[in-house]
């Protein structure tokens, strides 16, 4: 039967998965915090607080700028408490000749931690990752 | 899905608010209300159908071989020459036109017509092509498949797709490889209460920026004077771009 | 009668066979190169390839336009074998509806990777707008792979057999209602000189039905021939003169589509500019498209003489698959370059291409995207009669039309046309 070793691999493979997985959850379980990479999240610029709890921003800062985006766009609501203009003058990080970074960089704020979450954001493609002052520079006709 | 591409609630919560912001604008900044063509929104306040933002363009005051308005344009929207006129973005342009018949010809500035039947709102397959409540005609890139079909449908030829990677964009005008763009009749400057930037730039003030919809508006005043026509009003288009001297 | 009736083997195509893993090769070759100049578009952006803001559909559309069409086209002969009952054609419709659903897939890959924004491609589902016809080809597209998909199952599964009629007629009339949605996405776009004009849905209608049966013929006799299967002349012949005919259909409506353009004052300086203008468009659009695309098929496949010659048959396929590209590349390309009336009865010019012929020339990967979406079509094509029992073991005319005693008048015209005669099964004594 060509059948059967077929079976008997599927099953192996899920044995293996199932091994992997464990030892994955184990391992967490056991790490210290000390262990754990965590991302070099650039501080805000200092004396300012940002617009919603910090921890709150951190899980819910995607909706706040997709629902806002909508708003802006589509109906030409022109706040700016959840602007991502807002986050990245706020949030400029400047390199050692005090120019803002652009998002081509690790230090800058949104990719030091997009790029520990392994998580690509599309904002860049179109967006300006620089602050409002030091944006827009390219030689226009 | 209708009001995502015009939007014309108001509530009247709405109207206290612009009543409080026309306030506002006139205490703290008496200045800016006698060259803004209308006062700044609230920024919490959406577009409003209320307003009907036009354009009126002389024609018989566009100075040949002027393209202030095209330069004003670029700058301000961040446009990059990579110099190539084929695909390079273009928000407006001048067009010389010329009747074969007598030799006669003249050059105007054509640019998105912000139609009131637009188009390229009828045939995009994603709604990212929409229409504000106040007129202005738009494209929400964040929806944009880059499908072109809007620019096989206007009969301006006022869009442009961006055929390069983008770098460095202005923060009012964020653009990108893939997707349509045009122009936005200054949409981040009305909002504020400025005019547009090629009406601003203008030396011989040919082009003229209001609100169609407010008879008192001295846009309004002016289409009831003079003659004045849209480009391809045979189309059933109605443009809220509007010519003197076509 | 039934005792007359000979029963139809199915069989796979030898998937140990040197020769089928060499097809695989070549056509995943091809899908391969497509995804690679897809990849190198997506990359640089569009300013690598001849398009530019004035012809912005370019040679990829030119090649998906074409598969498209050809899908629909290419169920025909399940329906003339369901919807109309000619039976001849019932061991072919298998294939038929494999061959659409693979043409459409390769269609679709060279049109959606083309998009300045493939990545997106859902928001066409999450945000349709009820105006737009590509809104509704999204879902004439995704329709078509269900109801064809649906109806390929009931010829291939007894259990839902009794699906069979409903499922026959239902892809039937969504094949049509497709193809009127393609050539509406040109003929509604009121602006352009080139389309406004309903005759495009028809036209488009005419070009699927030709240039499917070409398509679909090549098919057959290279996996007939290839696997020394028997095929025989009387279904081989009907097919040769329905695609004739299908050509035909198509020269009039072409024809009527230019002399309408000619009549109209609004279109004659179009007309006048692609028919004699003497560019790239005339030439291809005359010697390309009308030579060899129609003249040549229409006495290849309608000369008497050339009844059930199969390498006539294969010359008209590749003539009529030659000269549609070249009249999609005029309606499409030639279509856009032509300049927009901006001011009616007056002279324009500017910096930017108005009035004046846009400048377009194809560049390599448009062209590698387009014929990647061919490789995509033949390669699905092809593990599809590999994996399941699409392709009867033989066509021979003993099989397909027992009744059916060949004479002189086989390779007659009437013959092609004459699909209505009952003769396959019902006339048993003649």
């Amino acid at each position: 039967m060509p059948g059967t070793p077929n079976i008997r691999g599927l099953r192996g493979l899920l044995a293996a998965l199932a091994v992997t997985v464990l030892a994955l959850v184990a391992g967490a379980g056991a790490a210290t915090a000390a262990d754990v990479p965590f991302p070099m999240v650039p501080k805000a610029a200092a004396g300012t607080q940002c617009v919603e709890e910090p921890g709150f921003m951190r899980t819910n800062h995607m909706k706040l700028l997709t629902h806002q985006r909508d708003d802006t766009v589509r109906r030409g609501i022109r706040t700016t408490q959840h602007s991502l203009q807002g986050c990245i003058d706020c949030h400029a990080v400047n390199d050692a000749a005090g120019k803002a970074v652009s998002h081509q960089s690790s230090e800058h704020f949104c990719v030091a931690c997009h790029e520990y979450a392994a998580v690509q954001p599309d904002c860049f493609q179109c967006h300006t990752s620089l602050p409002s002052g030091q944006s827009g520079g390219q030689a226009a006709r | 899905m209708s009001d995502d591409r015009t939007n014309s609630e108001t509530t009247r919560r709405d109207l206290l608010k612009v009543g409080a912001a026309a306030v506002a604008a006139g205490a703290l900044a008496p200045g800016i209300t006698l060259i803004a063509p209308a006062q700044a929104r609230n920024p919490a306040e959406p577009a409003s159908a209320k307003q009907r933002w036009g354009l009126l363009i002389d024609a018989t005051k566009c100075v040949e071989g002027c393209t202030k308005c095209v330069t004003a344009c670029n700058e301000e929207m961040g446009l990059p020459d990579h110099d190539r006129a084929a695909t390079d973005p273009q928000y407006i342009r001048i067009v010389t036109v010329r009747d074969p018949e007598t030799s006669y010809s003249k050059q105007l500035p054509v640019m998105c017509q912000h139609c009131e039947n637009p188009p390229c709102v009828d045939v995009c397959p994603t709604t990212a092509s929409f229409k504000r409540a106040d007129g202005i005609v738009l494209v929400d890139r964040h929806r944009c498949i880059g499908c072109r079909y809007c620019m096989m449908a206007c009969p301006y030829k006022a869009r442009s797709f961006a055929h390069e990677v983008s770098t460095d964009q202005k923060p009012h005008n964020p653009r990108g490889k893939g997707c349509v763009e045009s122009c936005t009749l200054c949409a981040h400057r009305v909002d504020a209460g400025r005019y547009p930037a090629c009406v601003e730039i203008c030396p011989t003030g040919a082009m003229l920026f209001g609100d169609l919809n407010d008879p008192d508006s001295a846009i309004s005043r002016k289409v009831k004077e003079v003659s004045t026509a849209t480009i391809r009003g045979d189309l059933g288009t109605k443009p809220g771009v509007r010519y003197v001297g076509l | 009668m039934a005792a007359d009736k000979i029963r139809i083997v199915y069989r796979t195509l030898d998937t140990k066979a040197s020769g089928y893993w060499g097809l695989l090769a070549a056509f995943g070759l091809l899908a391969l190169i497509g995804a690679g100049a897809a990849y190198t578009m997506e990359h640089a952006g569009h300013w690598i390839t001849g398009m530019n803001n004035h012809i912005v559909w370019g040679t990829p559309h030119v090649f998906a336009v074409f598969l498209i069409v050809a899908a629909s086209g290419a169920l025909n002969v399940a329906s003339v074998s369901s919807v109309f009952g000619r039976d001849m054609y019932k061991p072919l419709a298998r294939l038929s509806g494999l061959l659409a659903l693979c043409l459409l897939a390769g269609g679709l890959a060279a049109l959606l990777l083309d998009l300045g924004r493939p990545d997106r491609l859902l928001v066409t589902m999450t945000n349709i707008n009820p105006t737009s016809i590509f809104s509704w080809n999204v879902i004439l597209y995704s329709g078509f792979f269900a109801i064809v998909t649906f109806y390929l199952w009931t010829m291939m599964d007894r259990s839902v057999g009794r699906f069979y009629k409903p499922a026959a007629m239902s892809a039937f009339i969504w094949r049509l209602i497709l193809t009127t949605g393609t050539g509406s996405i040109f003929g509604f776009l009121v602006v352009r000189e080139a389309y406004d004009a309903a005759i495009m849905a028809p036209l488009f209608i005419a070009m699927s039905l030709a240039f499917g049966k070409a398509i679909f013929m090549l098919v057959m006799l290279a996996a007939y021939t290839w696997t020394n299967r028997p095929l025989g002349t009387v279904v081989l012949t009907r097919l040769q003169r329905l695609t004739g005919i299908m050509v035909a259909a198509t020269a009039y409506f072409l024809a009527i589509q230019h002399i309408t353009g000619i009549y109209a004052a609004e279109h004659r300086a179009y007309e006048a500019w692609l028919l004699t203008g003497g560019t790239i468009y005339t030439s291809l659009f005359w010697l390309v498209g009308v030579g060899i695309g129609i003249v040549v098929p229409l006495v290849l496949l309608l000369h008497p003489q050339m009844g059930g010659n199969r390498v006539a048959i294969v010359g008209a396929s590749i003539a009529v698959l030659v000269g549609g590209l070249a009249h999609i590349y005029v309606i499409i390309i030639g279509g856009q370059a032509f300049p927009m009336v901006l001011f009616p009865g007056m002279e324009v010019s500017s910096a930017v291409f108005d009035g004046v012929v846009a400048p377009y020339a194809p560049s390599l990967p448009e062209v590698l995207l387009g014929i990647g979406g061919i490789g995509v079509a033949l390669l699905l094509l092809t593990m599809a009669l590999g994996a399941l029992r699409f392709l009867p073991e033989s066509l021979a005319d003993a099989v397909v039309a027992p009744n059916h005693v060949p004479t002189a008048t086989d390779t007659s015209l009437e013959d092609g046309t004459d699909d209505a005669s009952p003769n396959a099964v019902a006339a048993p004594a003649e």
